[in-house]
């Protein structure tokens, strides 16, 4: 065992590549699997495996059971009331799989980018420059959190943190966020507090940013450490967001 | 360098020829207030039917919800010469596990693996650091499985207009069942839709509900 090599089964990487591969090679119908055959094929690939020092994936031993569990029903007399081609078992995650294998080549056929097609590319001295006049600090979590504990602070000196019945949803909330950010554009932080009145309001708002920014509807960031937390729209005015989904509002509920 | 306003479609023209990156209408109406959406619309439509006529080496390109120059296939082979780099290139592997998520989006770490019948942890990552699929969010189910989906560089790579311009998913002849066959199980119901349906919260509900957001890991 000091010798090992690393053979690539390229083709054969997972026991759904192995089963495809053998019912090429017998040039049998998938929907009529001899099954004792491929089932005695496919463990004597596994021993190749074994005896090539190839570790056997636990998935290619699942699927070996699997199939000597199917050729054993085979044998068996069918029940009366048993319909079901034993075999369905395998069919089925089969044809799903070169479903998707043939969408993998639909996609490798198409024109890639960097592959077969090429976009402008703008020089890295340029982009550096026009990072250094905007640079833009990403935002974390806990210096959102700091800066709605300054704007609490400033608003409500002294509030507690006290839970009461909601009056406004966080629903509600982002959809006066988003109202705000479709009319200015950018905004800054304190800016998505100023029509909130009391304590819950203001949480309800900074949950409903929070949720905005989770759904990559709103992107957070500081010109520089020192400057106020400005906020930015990210979805055009059908409410897509930039990254090509569908309204993401929708689904936040509160 | 006057500064008369110039032809809006020129305008436009300057924007595409000076981006890196596929620009959408609205963003250039961000950057020209004054003309209306319906008329950069209509120029960029003019200019996509301009450099389709005009017999360049580049055309203009839809993707990825906007508007991209981009060179000709036919002139990979001298472009790659140029950049001194080769063609960039994703295992048949990750091909398989981008096309299951991309169909059926959000999707879980082990639904792919059920389906592909090996590990796809390498893959995923691989896929992450290119960009290409993109955490959604966790399930609301023991361990909080991360649940996965496309990025918009997916579209721009895969040349595609935007998520519902995927090739329709094909049936699976001869086995008619009752279980989920060929209907997606995206939120977005990118596979019934026809281009600029509206998609009604509910039916992005039932499989958005559930996800709570994602933490770093």
């Amino acid at each position: 065992m000091t010798d090992n090599y690393e053979v690539k089964l390229e083709i054969f990487e997972g026991p759904l590549d192995l089963l495809i591969h053998l019912i090429h090679k017998n040039e049998v119908d998938i929907f009529d699997i001899p099954i004792a055959t491929i089932t005695d094929q496919y463990l004597e690939y596994l021993d190749m495996m074994k005896a090539l020092n190839i570790d056997v994936a636990g998935d290619f031993l699942v699927m070996a059971s699997t199939l000597v569990h199917i050729k054993s029903k085979m044998l068996l007399p069918a029940k009366e009331d048993e319909e079901k081609d034993p075999r369905i078992e395998i069919t089925r995650p089969l044809l799903e799989y070169m479903r998707f294998k043939e969408i993998a080549e639909d996609l490798s056929d198409r024109e890639i980018l960097d592959r077969d097609v090429f976009s402008r590319r703008l020089s890295p001295e340029f982009l550096a420059q026009v990072k250094d006049e905007d640079p833009q600090l990403d935002v974390n979590l806990f210096q959102l959190m700091d800066a709605f504990k300054r704007i609490m602070e400033q608003r409500l000196p002294g509030a507690q943190f006290k839970l009461k019945l909601a009056q406004w949803s966080i629903k509600e909330k982002t959809e006066v966020i988003i109202a705000l950010l479709k009319k200015k554009g950018s905004i800054f932080f304190h800016d998505v507090f100023d029509a909130d009145r009391n304590v819950s309001e203001l949480i309800v708002t900074f949950l409903a940013l929070l949720e905005l920014v989770h759904a990559g509807l709103v992107k957070v960031f500081q010109p520089d450490a020192k400057s106020e937390i400005r906020l930015i729209p990210s979805f055009d005015e059908n409410g897509e967001t930039t990254n090509g989904y569908r309204d993401k509002t929708a689904q936040i509920d509160d | 360098m006057g500064t008369e306003t110039k032809p809006l479609k020129l305008m436009i023209e300057a924007f595409l020829f000076a981006s890196d990156r596929p620009i959408t209408a609205n963003e250039i109406h961000s950057w020209l207030p004054d003309a209306a959406l319906p008329d950069i619309r209509q120029s960029l439509e003019e200019l996509l039917n301009d450099y389709g006529n005009m017999g360049r080496s580049f055309s203009l390109r839809q993707v990825a919800q906007g508007y991209q120059f981009r060179t000709k296939a036919e002139y990979a082979p001298y472009v790659l010469q140029m950049l001194k780099a080769s063609p960039a290139r994703l295992s048949r592997a990750a091909l398989e596990t981008l096309a299951i998520i991309a169909y059926k989006q959000p999707i879980l770490r082990q639904e792919i693996e059920r389906l592909r019948g090996v590990d796809v942890g390498g893959i995923l990552r691989t896929l992450l650091e290119k960009n290409l699929i993109r955490i959604m969010g966790r399930k609301n189910l023991p361990g909080k499985p991360l649940i996965y989906g496309t990025t918009r560089r997916f579209l721009e790579v895969f040349d595609l207009k935007n998520i519902n311009s995927l090739p329709k998913l094909k049936e699976i002849k001869g086995l008619v069942s009752n279980e989920e066959q060929t209907e997606p199980t995206s939120e977005e119901g990118f596979r019934t839709g026809e281009p600029g349906e509206e998609k009604t919260g509910t039916e992005q509900g039932q499989a958005g509900a559930e996800t709570c957001p994602a933490t770093e890991d």
